[in-house]
């Protein structure tokens, strides 16, 4: 049995230990938000928050974050500064790369409040968009860095 | 598990209940109309209760018959109706239509988005439908406080008499409303008193997305349901010789291995058992047609076709002749490789088969083929498929599969595993699958008269039909040319006495299809290039070259004197950054895109800043056109520098995003649109602004080294090596 914390809920899971977390999450707890677009963590579609730090999570075995607390875009709240920004620059298309992006802001605004420009490309290229929204992804990480 | 619930209420759109939400008997009149019977406005008025859905709480519902891929119809549509219906968007919500004869195309004949078509063939239907229906509700409230319906007037989701001050909402006018007889010919509203269309309103889809709660394909969860993948032949056209799955079904979690058309099933408890089990399964292959397919072999093959006559897609005067009189006569040889459509969303299909229904849950862009297909699949009529649309992760063509194979194969698992079941496609599977935009080999010369004035042109154009074999093909393909191959090539709008466009269409068992932008994406890059060539031996400024041929084409002119002006064209930038210049008609709109480039010494290239023009006639989202135009870029730059597929030994070799790369956050331009204001209807928004930007970066790039390059991608590689 794997004791996981996600979004502050503990769930007693029987699993295989070595399942990755992107798929416990998806599938045993039906917490779709968080999306699977390669499964050798290059685009960050799978991206949550382990103790805080965005993490990619389609390789990542379940039984190593026993312990740890998991955050997924459902767990982050609504009036987020990260979410609001996204809504006020209107940044998604297909939106499916979108929890993915927001996650890995949310992680780099909690660590770097006024990030440079550089440090954002350099944060932010753990994640792709097909869609091309990356010059509104800019604009809403500027604005949720000013408070939203 | 809500979302089921919300999924299965589709049900009742079935009994074409709509407007008030009560049962309907109004006459449900056909609506295979065509393009022309629409433009010459002789189609039969719209029955409303097809597609709004007004509640007691005066929320409006716009049921969408086009799929959402990030081009924003989920948006636009809705903008349309509501604006002819006169309601507050804060009230507007949208669905996503069965499938049903009524959602069809108007101009296919078939349910169906692509084409960038969505706002064009929905621009006088759906505003006609939205008017309709507030005819409808005005007439009710007239016949409620029996008054002439001449005296009221909508406002606000509001029908109001003004004279006896009375109102009524359309949430408590809509049961009535929608037993109304459905009136014909109703007008529409002048420009001038929009209030909606041509507003940057936010898209309906945007909470949802930024919130992660928005569903797509692969999202849905049913009950009881298993997860399969399938092992697929490596090379195209091969099959299952034999296999063993004794080690697979051992894999805990793996309930079922079985063969099906497409190859070999594995089906179990989740996706990380079914794919530990297709790891443990073991098949033999037979070969497919071309076991040896190399992309060597391919180039080769198609450069002896191209210096052979073809099919003449157009020819104007002489051109071979021409050729041979012209100052300076220059030929080059271009090749773009096969892409693949890389949605971020794999490939995905859930299937719920009984012996005598069949529910679908996908991201399509091809309903009523898919529908269909699955019912030949199932064994089943068609009215007893039920294909569910969800939002999709992308599209851009791979969704409309004439051949709706990933539906298709689903049915195929879903009878053999006799559970609900989803198939979902790794990224390699995605990225092998095929269905891919076309490899390209062009050959094409040009002459200069004694002035620099190019006087002849001659593009010959070897590749796939992507119609060949499909429905498609009839009306299509003519006299052996596939429209989609010569499109942009053929319709050359330079001002050249002698043009000549030939096209070979070799068959390989490659399958292809439509990419984005379809047969634009290559012969922009093409002949945006080599205009440019032409420029150069004439000693002429690129944008001034382009402007003097272009005399008769007012609105390509428009984009590209304005892109030009945006860009500072001719002014100084700053050292290492140099300007390339294309303009290109597609889909209906005129585009011009400016891209400021800097070459290191290593040979990458860094586009900084890309300024583009589009003329798109009217503007329904003025932030959605800037969305798409901005979006199809940096789609247009992964091919641009990145995007290659090859083939070795009959296998592709790339696979997944480290060996098939996408353009990431650092890599992408500022860029900035320009939208040429416009009062005729709207053309396409979602696939022009992606043909452009490869022509306009290797022109930069010469720009900047003096090496022409005619190949994609442009890899530092190439830009070094010349």
């Amino acid at each position: 049995m794997i004791a996981l914390d996600v979004n502050g809920v503990v769930h007693q899971l029987d699993v295989d230990p070595e399942t990755p977390l992107l798929w416990v999450v998806r599938e045993r707890l039906g917490l779709t938000g968080t999306k699977f677009g390669c499964g050798i963590e290059e685009c960050g579609a799978c991206t949550m928050h382990v103790d805080g730090v965005a993490t990619k999570t389609c390789q990542l075995p379940v039984g190593r974050v026993q312990g740890k607390k998991v955050t997924t875009i459902e767990g982050l709240p609504e009036d987020h500064p990260v979410k609001r920004a996204w809504v006020a620059e209107e940044v998604p298309q297909c939106g499916y790369c979108q929890p993915g992006m927001v996650m890995a802001a949310a992680s780099l605004l909690a660590a770097r409040p006024n990030p440079t420009p550089a440090e954002v490309d350099r944060a932010m290229d753990a994640n792709l968009c097909r869609c091309g929204t990356y010059p509104r992804i800019r604009r809403a990480i500027r604005r949720a860095a000013k408070g939203g | 598990m809500a979302s089921i619930v919300k999924l299965r209420r589709r049900d009742l759109l079935k009994a074409g209940a709509i407007l008030g939400g009560g049962l309907v008997l109004g006459v449900h009149l056909p609506l295979v109309r065509g393009r022309a019977a629409q433009e010459a406005g002789t189609e039969p008025a719209p029955d409303p209760n097809a597609w709004i859905r007004i509640g007691p709480d005066d929320v409006v519902t716009v049921v969408v018959h086009h799929s959402e891929m990030g081009q924003g119809v989920y948006t636009g549509i809705p903008m349309l109706v509501a604006e002819e219906l006169e309601v507050e968007w804060s009230r507007v919500r949208c669905e996503a239509a069965p499938v049903a004869a009524v959602y069809n195309h108007p101009w296919w004949g078939v349910q169906g988005t692509g084409g960038s078509t969505s706002i064009p063939s929905s621009w006088e239907p759906l505003r006609r439908v939205g008017a309709t229906a507030r005819t409808m509700l005005i007439a009710a409230a007239a016949a409620e406080w029996g008054v002439p319906a001449g005296e009221c007037t909508a406002e606000g989701g509001r029908v109001l008499h003004r004279s006896s001050g009375r109102e009524a909402r359309y949430g408590a006018l809509a049961q009535k409303a929608a037993r109304l007889p459905v009136p014909a010919a109703v007008p529409l509203k002048e420009p001038k008193d929009f209030k909606l269309i041509g507003r940057p309103l936010p898209r309906l889809d945007t909470p949802e997305k930024a919130h992660g709660t928005a569903m797509f394909g692969i999202d849905v969860a049913l009950p009881g349901m298993l997860t399969a993948v399938v092992a697929r032949a490596p090379s195209f056209g091969g099959t299952v010789a034999r296999f063993d799955a004794e080690k697979a079904r051992a894999v805990p979690g793996v309930t079922l291995v079985a063969e099906v058309p497409s190859g070999v099933a594995v089906v179990a408890e989740g996706f990380h058992a079914a794919t530990e089990g297709r790891d443990a399964l073991e098949v033999e292959w037979a070969p497919g047609p071309e076991p040896q397919l190399s992309s060597e072999g391919l180039r080769q093959r198609y450069r002896e076709l191209s210096g052979q006559p073809g099919s003449v897609a157009r020819r104007d005067g002489d051109p071979a002749a021409a050729l041979g009189r012209g100052a300076k006569t220059l030929t080059a040889e271009y090749e773009v490789p096969f892409l693949a459509h890389a949605t971020m969303e794999p490939l995905n299909c859930a299937v719920d088969l009984r012996a005598d229904r069949c529910e679908i849950w996908t991201g399509t862009q091809f309903q009523t083929a898919d529908r269909n297909a699955a019912a030949a699949a199932a064994g089943l009529p068609p009215e007893r498929v039920h294909l569910h649309t969800l939002l999709l992760g992308g599209g851009f063509g791979r969704r409309a599969n004439p051949a709706s194979d990933f539906v298709t194969e689903a049915v195929h698992v879903a009878k053999a595993a006799k559970a609900p079941v989803k198939v979902l496609w790794t990224r390699e599977d995605d990225t092998r699958g095929g269905y891919y935009r076309p490899f390209w080999y062009d050959r094409i010369s040009g002459a200069l008269d004694a002035d620099g004035r190019p006087m002849a042109w001659l593009h010959r154009i070897v590749g796939q039909s992507i119609l060949a074999g499909t429905p498609f093909e009839a009306h299509m393909v003519k006299g052996g040319v596939d429209e989609t191959s010569v499109e942009g090539a053929a319709d050359l709008p330079y001002a050249i006495p002698h043009v000549q466009v030939e096209l070979h269409s070799p068959r390989i068992p490659v399958p292809v299809l439509w990419w984005r932008s379809v047969g634009h994406s290559h012969t922009a890059f093409v002949v945006e290039s080599f205009v440019d060539e032409l420029a150069a031996a004439a000693g002429a400024d690129p944008y001034a070259f382009r402007r003097g041929l272009l005399e008769e084409q007012p609105r390509h002119r428009g984009v590209l004197d304005l892109a030009a002006e945006r860009a500072g064209w001719g002014k100084a930038l700053p050292a290492g950054r140099h300007r390339g210049i294309a303009v290109h008609k597609s889909f209906g709109s005129y585009v011009a895109q400016v891209a400021e480039v800097s070459v290191d010494e290593r040979g990458r290239v860094r586009v900084h800043r890309v300024v583009c023009a589009i003329d798109c006639g009217t503007v329904v989202n003025p932030d959605t056109v800037a969305a798409q135009i901005e979006g199809g870029i940096i789609f247009g730059l992964s091919a641009t520098l990145y995007g290659e597929l090859t083939f070795e030994k009959g296998r592709v070799r790339q696979g997944n995003f480290d060996d098939y790369p996408l353009v990431r956050l650092s890599d992408a331009p500022e860029v900035e649109v320009h939208i040429v204001p416009s009062e005729v209807p709207p053309s396409g928004v979602g696939e022009p602004g992606v043909p452009p930007i490869a022509p306009a970066v290797a022109n930069a790039v010469f720009a900047a080294t003096g090496k022409r390059l005619r190949r994609l991608p442009l890899t530092p590689e190439r830009v070094r090596g010349g």
